[in-house]
């Protein structure tokens, strides 16, 4: 693979329409919540798999634990930011008519934002908790 | 499909759009890049389910029964095997995409390769998974 800097295709059409919005950064935010969710999500996998079978008191004991407090805050925190930017990448794909896709978006971050405090605040909660109370 | 609203007067319509999907023929890898989006929208939603089973955790011992009942039955079985499918083919999928992104695996030998060893991996981890977990059960 080369890298240099061949003149893009119909570049001179696109020059001074003005830049594509937000895309570069979402970009960027994704690739930096997916390489951190490589490592958390196969840590979350473990935790969830040694959940199975367990029973209330057993499950608050291993959610208790600070390792597993720690590891599933960081899941959830990435895990959050990269479904609300993969999901608006889809919308800014499949949503052509602005009035929707701004509603849309605004649904998105809405629904991320609050999936992702109740998230934390249970993680939280069951973190701090001495085990079963 | 949707028509494009094109108003000629706005800068930003004279942008000139990508072909669309329908005259491509289909091809292996642009089915992983169909099922990468659908497994993402899929795990979106599943997030859902952690957050019910988290919050019934730090609510009390009768909220996890119901949890713990539901995850347990035949349907929850279904839906968190379907779900620990869809984070194994995702999360591969994403490996590919950074590996892209370093610039490898775009040629013709390389990316047909890596769109088989996604798919056969995702399957291969979703049934070692549940082999651990049905074991411990």
């Amino acid at each position: 693979m080369t890298h240099d800097a061949a003149p893009v295709r119909g570049a001179a059409r696109t020059r001074s329409l003005g830049s594509a919005k937000s895309g570069a950064a979402d970009a960027w935010r994704m690739h930096v919540t997916a390489v951190a969710l490589i490592p958390l999500s196969l840590a979350f996998v473990w935790i969830a798999v040694s959940l199975v079978g367990k029973d209330y008191a057993g499950a608050r004991a291993e959610l208790a634990q600070p390792c597993q407090a720690i590891v599933l805050l960081l899941f959830i925190l990435a895990g959050v930011f990269h479904m609300r930017t993969g999901m608006r990448s889809i919308i800014d794909d499949y949503v052509h008519s602005p009035h929707a896709k701004e509603w849309a978006l605004v649904a998105n971050s809405l629904f991320s934002a609050t999936l992702g405090v109740a998230l934390i605040f249970a993680a939280l909660k069951l973190g701090l908790s001495a085990g079963s109370p | 499909m949707t028509e494009v609203e094109v108003n000629l007067s706005r800068p930003e319509s004279r942008r000139p759009l990508s072909p669309h999907l329908e005259i491509y023929r289909p091809t292996l890898t642009m089915m992983m890049s169909i099922a990468h989006r659908i497994t993402g929208v899929a795990l979106y939603g599943g997030t859902l389910l952690l957050a019910w089973y988290l919050i019934a955790a730090a609510s009390g011992p009768g909220a996890f029964a119901a949890a713990s009942w539901f995850l347990n039955s035949i349907i929850g079985k279904f839906i968190l095997f379907g779900f620990t499918w869809a984070l194994f083919h995702h999360l591969l999928g994403g490996v590919r995409h950074i590996i892209w992104d370093a610039g490898y695996g775009l040629d013709d030998p390389e990316r047909e390769w890596l769109a088989k060893a996604t798919l056969i991996g995702g399957g291969a981890l979703t049934v070692l998974v549940w082999i651990i977990a049905l074991l411990r059960a």
